[in-house]
């Protein structure tokens, strides 16, 4: 059989900018690399010597998806350092805060990105000409989604309202309850969400990841707890650069992630869900029940269905948070300034999410470490392709690209973030 | 009596990478040179959020820098009503899917505005943090003047 090479020049429907090259040689796989071409960005280069109040905003510009997620593992960070003890209602706003980014981003990439390679469609303008219900329904749960980031973070898009210790200002009661009819209705359709993703098709894929989020926190992480794995990992924030480290490949721009002494592990939604599926409310459940969801997952092509259970727990949690909610007495806690090492991993939408900053006495930082999921996840992805694109190689070279593109997908990964992403080329020799 | 057309302009860019911002512009120009009840707007040219706007108007303008090899400062008036604006799924990512992606969606979820004119400005430099070309931002100027004459 002839040698064939799959050139993704530009993956699409992933954020940022990368490429994938697949060498074929008769029915064998011999590579399968992930070019990550988006310019580095130096974003923990250019902190050093600002000031620790500077570093949410700062931050929040890593990504226009997920800028939630910068601002909390930043401020966790900093208040780390500074031996900051943030207020119970602070805490919740900032779930709150976090479900709103959940609901943004990921049904931005199931109903814009991820949903058009079930359907069968190149896009979702596409998928729109035919479904345009499924993609009103998709647009008017992420508005949801935008009101609480309004809400909550002042603008929709890179929120100003989060710093060290709390909110520039906390909502009231009444702007909060404001939100209530609309995370119904968007709750009501999200359970519509679980069911039509459900009944997609999934190729049968399954691999023995290490998979690693957040956990024993009492609660399905956004903010708190220990670093676990399924492999018996349990460890502290601060103990997260003995265990995981980073190192640079020379095909990308971006640098890989492995678990020290074990290899490539697995960040994001399977991971999260799989370490803490019981944590779910009630409701979020039953919908990965009737799913045919188990209490675990390890086949990436699902990430949507748990995506879709994820969002239906962010809008059931986001209304405990507002039924629940009383103003703080101060919007935000402050402590005197000291130097320090302050750490923090929180569960972006796409995963696990660490910052580690060391400041000086006058709160100047000195050193900052950001890793960002899809820096944690790409060493995975490349193995769902060595694993899984071998089953494919009978496949016509669009049919094997078109596959490979969606095994990258299924992580939804941010390379925009990580490079601090596609392109495919498949080569059969 | 029916009620008088929603009228909307739109700015759509990244006012931080260079000309990229030419749209943007032309918004911030616009304000105080259109009748009362023409709403102006600004964006980074996301999709969602596009549609947010498009769906709640019956007359939109859109101001977007466009790189299409035409001459820097080159200006386009695009019709979408006739097509001229065609969506592109190659390519968009969530951050990208953009002004055409936009239109598309909106055509397909029927809730195009029944004008929908897109100037675009054909772009130089996108460089972070980069000041606009000065033909750009006198495109900018120009779009500007000829979009006030569209609601003149």
């Amino acid at each position: 059989m002839a040698r064939r090479t799959i050139n993704v020049d530009v993956l699409a429907r992933v954020e940022g900018e990368g490429a994938l090259r697949l060498v074929v040689d008769g029915s064998v796989l011999r590579e399968a690399e992930l070019r990550i071409f988006e310019p580095p960005r130096f974003f923990e280069a250019f902190l050093r010597g600002r000031s620790y109040t500077e570093v949410p905003d700062i931050t929040a510009r890593i990504c226009g998806i997920c800028p939630v997620a910068y601002q909390m593992s930043a401020v966790h960070a900093m208040e780390d350092a500074l031996g900051i003890v943030i207020s119970p209602a602070v805490r919740e706003l900032r779930r709150l805060l976090y479900c709103g980014e959940w609901i943004e981003s990921h049904v931005l990439h199931m109903y814009m990105l991820h949903a058009p390679d079930f359907l069968g469609y190149d896009g979702a303008v596409e998928m729109a000409a035919d479904h345009p219900e499924i993609v009103k329904t998709g647009l008017a749960i992420k508005k949801v989604g935008n009101a609480i980031l309004k809400l909550l973070g002042g603008r929709e898009i890179h929120p100003v309202n989060v710093r060290v210790g709390g909110f520039y200002r906390v909502p009231t009661k009444r702007e909060l309850g404001a939100l209530r009819e609309d995370l119904k209705r968007a709750l009501e359709a999200s359970l519509g969400t679980v069911k039509l993703v459900a009944g997609f098709e999934f190729p049968d894929c399954e691999r023995d990841y290490d998979l690693v989020a957040l956990g024993d926190a009492g609660e399905y992480p956004f903010n708190a707890g220990r670093v676990v794995s399924n492999k018996g990992l349990s460890i502290t924030p601060p103990e997260y650069d003995a265990h995981f480290e980073e190192y640079h490949v020379k095909r990308s721009n971006a640098l890989h992630s492995r678990h020290v002494g074990a290899g490539a592990y697995l960040t994001g939604p399977l991971a999260r869900y799989s370490l803490n599926s019981a944590l779910l409310s009630p409701l979020a459940q039953q919908a990965a029940r009737e799913a045919g969801l188990g209490p675990t997952c390890n086949n990436p092509f699902r990430s949507i269905v748990i995506r879709a259970v994820e969002v239906v727990y962010a809008l059931d949690e986001a209304l405990r948070v507002i039924d629940a909610y009383e103003p703080p007495d101060r919007p935000f806690a402050e402590a005197p300034l000291r130097a320090g090492i302050g750490y923090a991993c929180t569960e972006a939408p796409r995963g696990m999410l660490y910052h580690r900053y060391e400041i000086a006495e006058d709160g100047s930082i000195l050193d900052a470490k950001i890793v960002p999921p899809t820096s944690q996840n790409l060493p995975s992805i490349e193995d769902d392709l060595r694993s899984f694109a071998p089953g494919w190689l009978s496949e016509t070279n669009d049919r094997l690209r078109h596959l490979c593109e969606q095994t990258i997908r299924n992580h939804d990964p941010c390379i925009s973030c990580a490079t601090h992403f596609l392109k495919v080329d498949v080569v059969r020799v | 009596m029916s009620d008088p057309p929603r009228r909307l302009v739109v700015g759509v860019g990244n006012p931080d990478r260079g000309d990229d911002g030419a749209g943007r512009l032309v918004a911030r120009l616009l304000h105080g040179r259109l009748p009362a009840d023409v709403r102006i707007e600004e964006c980074l040219g996301g999709a969602a959020e596009l549609i947010d706007l498009l769906r709640e108007a019956d007359h939109a303008v859109l101001a977007d820098a466009m790189v299409s090899g035409a001459a820097p400062g080159t200006i386009r008036r695009l019709d979408c009503a006739s097509g001229d604006v065609m969506p592109r799924s190659a390519g968009a990512s969530s951050h990208g899917l953009g002004v055409a992606q936009a239109v598309g969606l909106a055509r397909a979820l029927a809730c195009l505005p029944s004008v929908c004119v897109v100037y675009a400005v054909e772009a130089a430099a996108f460089a972070p943090g980069a000041p606009m070309s000065p033909r750009v931002a006198a495109a900018a100027a120009e779009t500007a003047r000829r979009i006030a004459g569209e609601f003149g």
